[in-house]
């Protein structure tokens, strides 16, 4: 199926907007379509876009103050009387700070609590590498019942909070601090477990998730210049991954690039690592962070610097291409 | 409500309870022995006199609900849940054995009646508070009650602060704990390891109404939770001063008895104790 791209995704002046901003609404818009939605914060209300659903909803609004334990315990214990609770911090606070409960209270215990994790990634910028969450992916894949979440731009980021708002599990959503580029559309298609292909091509297979998609997107504009025919597979679902589209792409191109602002340990390169050994071994690169820690810098600096922006991507996939041969020609 | 068994009855009860502890803990061969027996009065009243309850439908709509905070005594939750009607009295030998809905720490999804999964130390009393802020804030559901048990070592728990403080701030008047002031822990007493004093005191500042009482006078246990439903501007805490191994005397007082069960011998010679002791329960109150 054709996905609408945002006609203006390759032009400079693309239309900027924190993922974050997308989950304020989304969540609002929850709240007004299901009574049993409630939202809990630690102390981090308008920077994770909680306000629009408290200026709303008073009544459906907890502070917990600044404890991230207690804020998604006390929201297993408001799942179990009912509610739909969503809870938000800074992801290196929560999930970052409170693993053991989301674990035991949440997904073992099987509570339907959603953790929002804001700020994740390198693109925080200036605060540094204490507060620039790169292990969430990690943390929250590895568990048992849990939905893990990645949403690309401010508009799906809309809808995954609307989708995770009704389906019933514990989930976890990470979203980002910057502005990022708009790469979808009100019509493109969201579902929690698929991937889209937004570009076609037969060279190799981009993946990515979050934003770096529109990374991915503008990788594969500049390798025309080199004939090389990247398709990109955006994959705002790393858990549960969908397999069939990715092993799909990768069937065609015999080549993977993922990409991610999280450690590629255990991440999503981590997550489509595991699936390609599992299923169809083929040559991998995966762009993320490389077992390390971030910095402090202005946000478009630190992509640069770990090479996550369009232009070292594309030239990281070119050396990619030249060094490794491709596999699964004609399957 | 379920309050026709007599004082002396739900006495007898417990001690109908600490003898089902002895006999799951020994065929389980692993578990805690003494903040079961220590806490079997404290759960027999709850789940025989205090709260609103119905057995045949655990998730009826206007139950009491009752998170224990200490997962790790949970034998003593099954025991009493057995003798209460939730499953069979002969289910409680599955303790902790393969395909078992009676897991080594309670897990909600795997048996009806329980509300809560708990284990690692610290998050039941949260759970607990945010189910108390739904029913007063959101539900306005007055007529129903949240009942907590947490232990003493559990205090050290960070986690328990930030409830203590939330539930303070949002005067959950529906929330009331028990703490089971048993003094002991796994490395030793609670002085040694982490001293909690003042504990009272440490409520009151959190804003919390306190009260302390035996913990194996069910009388008392029963008092104390109604004054606690009485005060409508606070939560409510319960020190309860509960001997470890209690009903069992060389299980008492020792925290060497924390983390293990009776072999063969040893059960047969508590659930001996235990039985002289039911027949001393019915003298005292005839």
């Amino acid at each position: 199926m054709h996905y609408p791209l945002n006609p203006d995704v390759y032009n400079d002046d693309v239309a900027l907007e924190p993922i974050r901003a997308g989950f304020g609404r989304g969540l609002k818009a929850a709240g007004e379509a299901n009574e049993e939605i409630v939202a809990l914060c630690a102390d981090l209300t308008e920077s994770t876009q909680m306000h629009l659903f408290k200026e709303a909803f008073p009544n459906r609004f907890v502070e917990i103050g600044v404890a991230e334990q207690n804020l998604v315990t006390v929201a297993s214990g408001m799942a179990r009387a009912g509610k739909i609770p969503f809870t938000s911090s800074y992801a290196a606070f929560s999930p970052g700070r409170n693993w053991e409960q989301i674990r035991t209270t949440i997904t073992l215990n099987d509570m339907p609590v959603k953790v929002i994790g804001s700020h994740a990634g390198i693109s925080v910028g200036p605060d540094g590498a204490t507060h620039q969450m790169l292990e969430d992916i990690a943390l929250m894949r590895v568990l048992p019942n849990m939905v893990v979440l990645a949403p690309g731009d401010s508009i799906e980021a809309e809808k995954a909070t609307r989708a995770i708002a009704e389906n019933g599990k514990p989930s976890y959503m990470r979203l980002a601090r910057d502005k990022t580029a708009i790469f979808s559309t009100e019509e493109s298609p969201f579902e929690i477990g698929k991937a889209y292909v937004l570009r076609e091509g037969h060279d190799v297979t981009l993946a990515g998730t979050g934003a770096m998609t529109y990374q991915l997107l503008v990788a594969a504009k500049l390798l025309e210049k080199h004939h090389i025919n990247a398709e990109v597979v955006h994959v705002p679902t790393i858990k549960p991954l969908d397999d069939e589209t990715i092993l799909a792409s990768v069937r065609k191109t015999g080549r993977v690039v993922t990409a991610e602002e999280a450690q590629i340990i255990g991440g999503f390169g981590g997550a489509v690592a595991e699936l390609l050994g599992d299923q169809l071994p083929t040559p991998l690169l995966r762009l993320g962070m490389q077992d390390r820690f971030g910095e402090s810098g202005a946000p478009a600096e630190l992509i640069a610097h770990f090479k996550l922006d369009g232009k070292s991507i594309a030239e990281r996939v070119k050396q990619f291409i030249d060094d490794v041969p491709r596999y699964h020609q004609g399957f | 409500m379920s309050g026709q068994l007599t004082i002396t009855q739900l006495e007898k009860k417990a001690n109908d309870v600490r003898q089902d502890i002895i006999r799951m803990l020994e065929a389980a061969g692993s578990g805690h022995s003494a903040g079961p027996l220590g806490l079997a009065d404290i759960i027999t009243a709850l789940y025989f006199n205090i709260m609103n309850i119905d057995p045949a439908n655990p998730e009826w709509a206007d139950r009491d609900v009752f998170f224990l905070s200490n997962g790790h005594t949970v034998p003593v939750q099954y025991a009493v849940m057995a003798e209460r009607g939730y499953f069979d009295v002969d289910e409680l030998k599955t303790l902790r054995k393969l395909g078992s809905r009676l897991q080594g720490h309670p897990e909600r999804t795997k048996l009806p009646g329980l509300e809560n999964t708990s284990g690692p130390l610290g998050s039941g009393l949260s759970q607990a508070a945010g189910y108390a802020y739904s029913l007063q804030y959101i539900d306005d559901s007055k007529h129903r009650w949240v009942y907590v048990v947490t232990g003493d070592g559990e205090l050290d728990e960070g986690n328990i602060w930030e409830a203590a403080m939330f539930a303070g701030k949002y005067k959950l008047s529906q929330l009331i704990v028990f703490i089971d002031r048993n003094n002991i822990q796994i490395d030793g007493s609670t002085d040694d390891v982490m001293p909690l004093e003042n504990l009272r005191g440490k409520w009151e500042s959190f804003g919390w109404h306190v009260q302390e009482i035996d913990g194996h006078n069910i009388e008392s246990v029963i008092d104390a939770a109604s004054m606690a439903r009485a005060i409508s501007n606070k939560p409510s805490v319960i020190i309860s001063h509960t001997i470890p191994g209690k009903g069992v005397d060389f299980m008492e007082y020792d925290y060497k008895w924390h983390g293990v069960p009776p072999n063969k011998e040893q059960a047969k010679e508590a659930l001996h104790k235990l039985r002289t002791l039911n027949g001393k329960i019915t003298g005292e109150h005839q």
